[in-house]
């Protein structure tokens, strides 16, 4: 792997609020390599949009606190000046952000919009503006490009907004793209064209992704590495391979239980993980992840540091390495997290069945047939 | 486009054929003493007054007294009870002063409110901002008249620094004249305005600047004043810009009727205002219906307006 | 361009959306009436405003007391050719070129005599009384009509909504102002009788139903919007499938919804009733003298703002008082209960 790109070190992010200080972000580190694809997995409340968007200085404000390190290329990225951030946003990170719907200003059009970040960083004439917002919106996917360029917001499909967002964040060839939730506000065939799109950009421009997701479902096809977070910290972090396969903390068990699943329906999914995440007004002690955990014992009362447990991957749990083995559920070779029911009344807490029903997936969401399922739907329209 | 237009008009002919109506009804339906005797005077014989009813058509039906003021407003004959004026030429020597008021407290309310909004919201939940807040406050709670009257009292007779009251016309005493009879007009009657407007503005801003879409402007790298001007401020001044195409119109159509009163302008307002004291009805149909036209035509304005400021909406 | 939207709450103030939706999961259980009161007791501000109201509503009430007890007098005794004595000196209540006395700040007289030499502090709060009463009363009648008109309107759709929207278009075009004077006016000369509804001449009834008419359109088109977004709402769908009737749904389904609406609106609708109530008085198509109200005594004053300023500037600061500590409640009231609510009112 190269030298990294992006380098985060301890960051801990704190807001201010009329209720306290919620600790959004607790000692995260991470790094990202040129060309690399980093997934960041956690439920909302979990911090990983507020780390992706402290990178960018997004979430400044009187009433935030930032401690710890983000440097991008040598610039310290949480005490650079506003300039200095300008500089960078849009031309070395640019972001996607969640909801497409609303992250577009109604009243510009879709071609300004695009046009305003490449003028912000290069200097071209009209006419080469023009060209490469309307080659951009061409080359993700969006027909008529030309035409569709003098349209506004409200004339495109929550699908096509997305991808204007991506031609957005491409406009000026960033070294990194954060997507954050890229796929969440849109429908399941939706989702899986829009992968796509990223991992065949990603794949010929060589930007190195962030990719922050509450869905495991969405990374497997298209990253490289795995942070998964909870109550502000990562829990567990590692290749896709051993997060997949050889998940070590109960709660990326509990997430690879509730992966969306391509060939369902939204309402079918069911939450398999019983429980809200901690507040972060007053975060528990210990592991995070105590409440609602069915593994817990005595020395979850102190915090689990982020270290190597002979996983051969850094996790936050304190149960060895073989505990952890047997304790995950398997079910048809898939890994899902226990109900606590179940663990209460099997004492020696070895659970061989799941006493709710997870969507056990098959096949997540992106591969192949169902990207190619999608296409057609949208080919039939 | 065309089509609005057309159904526009339709729609506001009969807008204002109800207003003519109910104006009407509330004269002749309400009894307020019989306008001929009125007019007869005190001393006048049983003949006179029957003389009377018959010359102004006040024995006839409803239908046909309310067919008859029409025929004379719309070919501009129509007269003043109580002195036998023509209205229309009352309405012409008042108008260009209630628009010299009303045009130019519009033009000063919008400016001050977007400065005033701007900066509040700017300096949220600091002290200036608290302090401009209860000012605007303060500014929406005082009634017109009053303001005005202690404007004219202090300002005006006690220190003498405006005039106390009256309009002079450009012809007569220049730009330099005009101007100084009109600043205290301008502000009595901005002040409530300046307040909703900062008010507004403020809370549009505030609501706007936490948008999905100013974020992603942020993060293109625009600089933090384009941001502002071109996403944040531009789109909470489209309500601000509706709003000031209406509340115009209410201002010309009589909402300027107490200013102008206390500061003796004689515009159209005060017309009607001496009008209804004598109960003199031509003038106060009249100017209701004018009033009516000009809301009627500015709320049509606003909306096209509207519809080009912002896209999503479409004229229906 | 008077608009509700009350659909989207947000609960955050700077917090990023990932916080703001922890922010509102935290609560949980808790309703949103509770919430809003509780962000109304932190509103320290807005809760002195709303019992400055009440101590001046309070004030208004007792002004028979203060008539009684203090001043000796009513608001309609004339002591025109009387003398009082002042610390020992006796001065007459009103000179013999009629300029009244000022402020004594003893029992008779605290705030001096008009031009007929009544009390200007009993007419004050005799005022107060008449003000107040017109504006929570003109207030309780555009609630009650524009809640009714709104819901008819936007339930029922159809004919019906067409007639009631093109009767708001109409109202919607007259000037506010005109229309009030020329009511007032023309009310005032002999009163009217529709049916067992019987308006004297000089009757308070008259100001308070023109204003409460005149604000109906107003609020009414915020509700049938509000109310034609509710119709389509799943729990509206199952009342209906449950074969609940349409006034039923209405009542105990859309009402309650409309409540946060009403609610908000009702302090800033009294506010400005309230000053629309002083401009009818000031052009003489409100209240009817001997009869004070606010509006009136200050029109009344102006005439003497130069010899006699008190008769000007007593009534307007409790005017201005009245409708301030109302719009800063109300403001309070709204920023708990519904922050994005806007409403447009003219006076």
């Amino acid at each position: 792997m190269s030298e990294p790109i992006l380098e985060i070190d301890h960051l801990q992010v704190e807001f201010r609020t009329d209720e306290g200080v919620v600790h959004a972000v607790d000692d995260v580190s991470l790094t990202l390599a040129a060309g690399e694809v980093l997934a960041i997995v956690g439920e909302s409340g979990s911090g990983k949009t507020v780390t992706a968007m402290s990178l960018l200085g997004l979430n400044r404000s009187p009433n935030a606190t930032f401690r710890g390190s983000a440097r991008y290329r040598g610039t310290q990225l949480l005490t650079a000046s506003e300039d200095e951030l300008r500089a960078i946003r849009g031309a070395e990170m640019a972001m996607i952000f969640q909801d497409p719907m609303t992250s577009l200003n109604p009243v510009q059009r879709i071609g300004d919009q695009i046009a305003e970040q490449i003028l912000a960083h290069e200097k071209l004439t009209k006419a080469e503006v023009r060209d490469r917002v309307v080659e951009l919106m061409d080359r993700v996917g969006i027909p008529r490009a030309a035409e569709r360029a003098r349209a506004y917001p409200h004339e495109f499909s929550g699908g096509m907004r997305q991808r204007v967002m991506i031609a957005l964040a491409l406009s000026c060839s960033p070294s990194v793209l954060i997507a954050d939730e890229p796929t969440t506000a849109l429908d399941v065939t939706i989702q899986a064209q829009i992968l796509e799109r990223l991992k065949e950009l990603k794949d010929e421009t060589g930007t190195a992704i962030i990719l922050v997701t509450h869905d495991l479902g969405v990374v497997a096809d298209i990253a490289d590495r795995i942070a998964v977070m909870y109550g502000g910290r990562i829990v567990e972090e590692g290749t896709v391979d051993e997060i997949f396969y050889d998940p070590q903390h109960p709660y990326t068990w509990g997430l690879l239980g509730s992966i969306t699943r391509v060939d369902r329906d939204r309402g079918e999914r069911l939450p398999s993980i019983a429980g809200l995440p901690p507040s972060l007004l007053a975060p528990p002690e210990g592991c995070h992840f105590r409440a609602r955990c069915p593994h817990e014992f005595e020395r979850c009362g102190q915090g689990p540091p982020l270290e190597d447990r002979g996983a051969g991957h850094p996790d936050r749990c304190w149960l060895t390495v073989e505990q952890k083995r047997a304790r995950r559920v398997v079910d048809d070779g898939e890994i899902g997290l226990a109900a606590k029911v179940a663990v209460e009344a099997s004492p020696e807490g070895l659970v061989d069945r799941r006493e709710t029903p997870p969507g056990a997936p098959s096949r997540v969401a992106g591969d192949a047939g169902a990207a190619e399922d999608a296409r057609v739907a949208e080919e039939d329209r | 486009m065309a089509r609005f237009v057309v159904r526009r008009l339709v729609g506001m002919v009969l807008v204002l054929f109800a207003v003519s109506v109910l104006t009407f009804l509330i004269f002749n339906v309400i009894p307020n003493g019989d306008p001929a005797v009125r007019m007869a005077g005190k001393n006048s014989t049983p003949a006179q007054i029957e003389q009377i009813r018959k010359e102004w058509h006040f024995d006839e039906s409803l239908p046909q007294q309310y067919l008859f003021m029409m025929k004379q407003i719309f070919t501009g004959k129509l007269v003043s009870y109580s002195d036998q004026t023509n209205v229309w030429e009352q309405i012409r020597m008042g108008l260009p002063r209630t628009f010299a008021l009303g045009i130019g407290a519009a033009i000063l309310w919008m400016t001050l409110g977007i400065l005033l909004g701007l900066y509040s919201a700017v300096k949220a939940g600091r002290i200036s901002d608290r302090v401009l807040t209860v000012l605007a406050l303060i500014g929406i709670s005082m009634p017109v008249f009053w303001v005005g009257a202690l404007m004219n009292y202090y300002l005006g007779y006690k220190l003498e620094w405006f005039p106390n009251g009256g309009y002079v016309e450009i012809s007569e005493g220049g730009i330099g004249e005009w101007l100084y009879h009109l600043i205290l007009p301008w502000t009595a009657l901005a002040i409530l305005f300046i307040g909703v407007y900062s008010r507004i503005l403020r809370s549009n801003i505030l609501d706007t600047i936490n948008d999905d879409y100013v974020r992603t402007a942020r993060a293109k790298g625009i600089s933090e004043r384009r941001v502002m001007t071109r996403h944040v401020l531009r789109n909470s001044l489209i309500p601000i810009v509706t709003l000031w195409g209406l509340d115009f119109g209410l201002v010309i159509a009589g909402g300027a009727v107490l200013t102008e009163s206390v500061f003796d302008l004689q515009g159209v307002g005060q017309y009607f205002a001496e009008a209804i004291g004598r109960l003199d009805v031509p003038p106060v149909m009249a100017v209701t219906l004018l009033g009516a036209v000009f809301i009627v035509v500015l709320n049509t304005v606003v909306d096209i307006v509207y519809a080009v400021l912002d896209p999503r909406i479409r004229l229906g | 361009m008077a608009s509700t939207d009350s659909a989207a709450t947000d609960f955050s103030d700077d917090l990023p959306a990932e916080l703001a939706a922890e922010e509102r999961r935290a609560p949980a259980g808790t309703g949103p009436w509770r919430i809003a009161l509780r962000r109304l007791r932190r509103n320290k501000v807005a809760l002195a405003f709303g019992v400055l109201f009440l101590a001046l509503v309070a004030v208004s009430l007792a002004a028979p007391i203060w008539a009684e007890e203090v001043a000796h007098t009513t608001p309609y005794q004339n002591r025109i050719a009387d003398t009082i004595t002042i610390d020992g000196e006796e001065r007459n209540i009103v000179e013999f070129d009629g300029v009244p006395i000022g402020p004594t700040w003893h029992g008779e007289y605290f705030l001096g005599a008009d031009r007929n030499g009544r009390d200007v502090m009993v007419r004050l709060l005799y005022g107060g009384r008449n003000s107040l009463l017109i504006g929570i009363g003109a207030s309780i009648i555009t609630m009650v009509l524009a809640t009714l008109l709104g819901l008819l309107s936007g339930y029922f759709g159809g004919w019906l909504d067409w007639v009631i929207s093109r009767c708001f278009d109409v109202m919607w075009a007259f000037p506010v102002i005109l229309l009030g004077v020329a009511l007032g006016v023309s009310l005032n000369i002999s009163g009217i009788t529709i049916g067992p509804l019987e308006l004297e001449s000089g009757s308070l009834w008259i100001p308070t139903v023109i204003i409460g008419i005149a604000y109906v359109v107003y609020l009414a088109r915020p509700i049938r919007g509000q109310v034609l977004a509710l119709r389509e709402k799943e729990f509206v769908e199952a009342a209906r499938a449950q074969g609940m009737g349409p006034w039923r749904i209405m009542l105990t389904e859309l009402l309650p919804n409309l409540a946060s609406t009403l609610l908000v609106f009702f302090p800033l609708i009294v506010a400005n009733a309230i000053l629309l109530e002083a401009a009818l008085s000031f052009l003489g198509a409100g209240v009817q003298p001997p009869e004070p109200s606010w509006g009136l005594m200050i029109s009344e004053g102006i005439e003497f703002l130069t010899s006699a300023p008190h008769l000007t500037i007593a009534p307007g600061i409790m005017l201005v008082l009245t409708v301030l500590a109302l719009n800063i409640f109300g403001e309070g009231v709204r920023d708990a209960l519904d922050p994005r609510a806007k409403i447009r009112l003219e006076h």
